[in-house]
């Protein structure tokens, strides 16, 4: 396929097929560092935080989070949908981004996709535990019960049951579809008769042949193109719990757009904010370029400008509207208790990204890495001001509350970061993290040789 | 007495050349392995496409069918209850459900007959030629007759297109 000329390398430092291979692999074959314990002691302790703090939940109750009659939905419901958000980075980059052929998403799709994989775990804990009887869990599948009861289809929170399992089903499916070639290739490399034998049984046999390939090209495509109006929708779902509902601040046509808008720009705040580390920490600079930042950058941007737009739009249809609580609930939001909530919202959302319409910042390292950052506490305050702002104002004055969570739901979202960067590195040491085959498909065509032959290994 | 061929090449180009040629002169290519997809090689090969769309669709089909036919007869038939005054059969509101059920059962449609048509799955035991083939390289398996009169043919196309480890294999049958 011809390529400009002028468009950068998506691969740089020259490499051959084997190259690759071995450069990938290393750090599975590799003793991991310092670094990597220190990392791993840091987010287990969150994780074993966490689970101590859930453990207290579910013996003592609901009662011990900050909630109350008012606010019924307060840092659980806001950890959640800023997880589900997340995960979402990764099926546009492996989905949307395959169905529209754009070559970079190969170095960073595999990351991604795992990281979605474990933000959506730590999204569905949320529920279960903000259920207050999580052994009871199981009563929202609609399964034949002494009760003779179904479950409420006409429910937005039965819906999203459905759409985060079919997800997080549907993402690890496209996930180790496309991981199998790359694990046939870690068995091949490994020494070791034990490690040879688990990564050829997780490999399911893999042999390269051709008829194998076409088969793999044809379902990653049709997944892909499945994924892509699935990712659509889980957080359209999501919205719609809000959505449906008749409070002010909530009950908007626009929700399900905003929300997806907010999950994809959030979620490439997230890849960023990993990717900028794995880089680094594991010597893929040539295969992570500084384009492929700049690319992800270009999606923050106009993810950022959407959510900014949407931001603006809810403002002026509160007042076009003339309706007085719609009205009083914006009002409220920008100048009531939780202001500052709001202005750091729109601070981090709204200006922040802008400044990446310069093209230095757009390149530099440090400054991305601050602005996910910002962006991602951003986002999570957006959930915590639709929430909680809402709710705080009720119908009846006297009712009027305040919300602080309790040091419970702080641990219990911190031991979510825990679980999350606990599982990617894990995922690190046990998988590679680039997609190795689909790096060695663009190589000829988008590789910085300049004679393509150069592919070859000299012998 | 089967006998093939095998040798690997070290350029996606010249596979795709050899194999033409292979193929032009009627022999009979028995696999073609490679360390990622090669763009231009079924074609060559000869082989149709594959089914694993329609699969995807008939999976989805089944999905959709069950999940919208189950909400409406959960709550047309089976237990009409009222719900805020809303009519039992809602069609908007059960179509979020049947859209994630059509994904969910087209997805494992295609997974399992992908792996199931390529005889993979954990435990299976496929023969790996060379543990190269996920690395870089290229290989090629053609078929040869009992006589051993194609031998000396295959061997100069494969030599043309610098084809190395050229070797002769014979397996009892």
């Amino acid at each position: 396929m011809y390529v400009s000329p002028i468009r950068e390398p998506l691969v740089t430092g020259k490499k051959t097929y084997k190259k690759i291979t071995d450069e990938i692999s290393a750090p599975i074959e590799g003793k991991p560092g310092k670094a990597w314990y220190a990392g791993i002691t840091l987010t287990v302790s969150a994780l074993l935080l966490g689970l101590a703090m859930m453990g207290y939940t579910i013996w003592e109750g609901i009662g011990t989070w900050g909630l109350n009659k008012t606010i019924g939905w307060g840092w659980g419901i806001t950890n959640f949908v800023w997880w589900v958000g997340i995960g979402h980075a990764g099926t546009f980059i492996s989905a949307i981004l395959l169905l529209f052929r754009q070559k970079w998403r190969t170095s960073i799709n595999r990351s991604a996709e795992a990281m979605t994989l474990f933000a959506v775990m730590c999204a569905g804990l949320f529920p279960l535990i903000h259920m207050g009887r999580p052994l009871l869990g199981f009563f929202v599948f609609p399964y034949p019960n002494t009760r003779e009861l179904w479950v409420n289809f006409n429910s937005p929170l039965l819906w999203d049951v459905f759409a985060i399992s079919t997800y997080f089903t549907v993402s690890l499916l496209f996930w180790y579809v496309g991981l199998i070639p790359d694990i046939g290739t870690i068995r091949d490399r490994m020494k070791s008769k034990f490690k040879k034998w688990i990564y050829g049984l997780l490999s399911f046999g893999w042999t390269g042949s051709a008829k194998h390939w076409q088969r793999h090209e044809s379902i990653s495509l049709i997944l892909a193109g499945l994924a892509a109006p699935l990712v659509l929708s889980v957080h359209s779902i999501v919205s719609t719990d809000f959505a449906t509902s008749v409070i002010p601040g909530w009950h908007t046509t626009i929700f399900p757009p905003y929300f997806v808008a907010g999950a994809i720009f959030s979620g490439f705040a997230m890849v960023l904010t990993l990717l900028i580390i794995t880089r680094k920490v594991l010597h893929l600079e040539n295969y992570i370029t500084v384009g492929h930042i700049e690319s992800m950058n270009k999606i923050i941007i106009a993810t950022g400008s959407i959510v900014g737009i949407a931001y603006i739009t809810e403002l002026f249809i509160a007042w076009y509207s003339g309706v007085e609580y719609e009205q009083y609930a914006f009002l409220n939001r920008a100048t009531g208790p939780y202001w500052w909530a709001y202005w750091i919202m729109m601070t981090c959302n709204v200006i922040s990204p802008q400044l990446l319409w310069f093209k230095k910042l757009r390149r530099n390292l440090v400054f991305t890495f601050i602005l996910s950052i910002f962006i991602n506490i951003g986002m999570w305050f957006e959930r915590f001001v639709i929430i909680v702002t809402s709710l705080h104002r009720d119908y009846l004055p006297s009712s009027w509350s305040m919300y602080e969570p309790t040091m419970v739901e702080v641990g219990i979202f911190i031991g979510t970061l825990g679980l999350f960067f606990t599982c990617f590195l894990l995922f690190i040491r046990v998988f590679p993290v680039i997609a190795i085959a689909e790096v060695k498909s663009v190589l000829k065509s988008s590789g910085d040789q300049k004679d393509k032959s150069e592919t070859k290994e000299k012998h | 007495m089967r006998r093939y061929i095998s040798a690997y090449f070290e350029d996606e180009e010249n596979l795709l050349r050899a194999t033409k040629d292979l193929r032009n002169k009627q022999f009979s290519i028995q696999d073609v392995l490679t360390p990622f997809p090669i763009h231009g090689l079924d074609p060559i090969l000869g082989f149709k496409r594959s089914r694993i769309p329609t699969i995807g669709f008939i999976g989805g089909a089944i999905g959709c069918i069950i999940a919208f036919g189950f909400q409406a007869w959960a709550f047309v038939v089976d237990y009409p209850l009222f719900i805020g005054g809303k009519p039992h059969f809602a069609i908007p509101s059960f179509i979020p459900i049947t859209f994630e059920l059509t994904v969910l059962f087209a997805a494992f449609a295609m997974v399992f007959a992908f792996l199931i048509r390529s005889k993979l799955g954990p435990g299976a035991n496929n023969p790996i030629h060379d543990e190269r083939i996920t690395d870089d390289r290229f290989m090629i398996i053609v078929d040869l007759d009992e006589a051993g009169n194609q031998d000396e043919l295959v061997k100069e196309i494969l030599l043309k297109e610098e084809a190395q480890e050229i070797k002769v294999k014979e397996i009892d049958k």
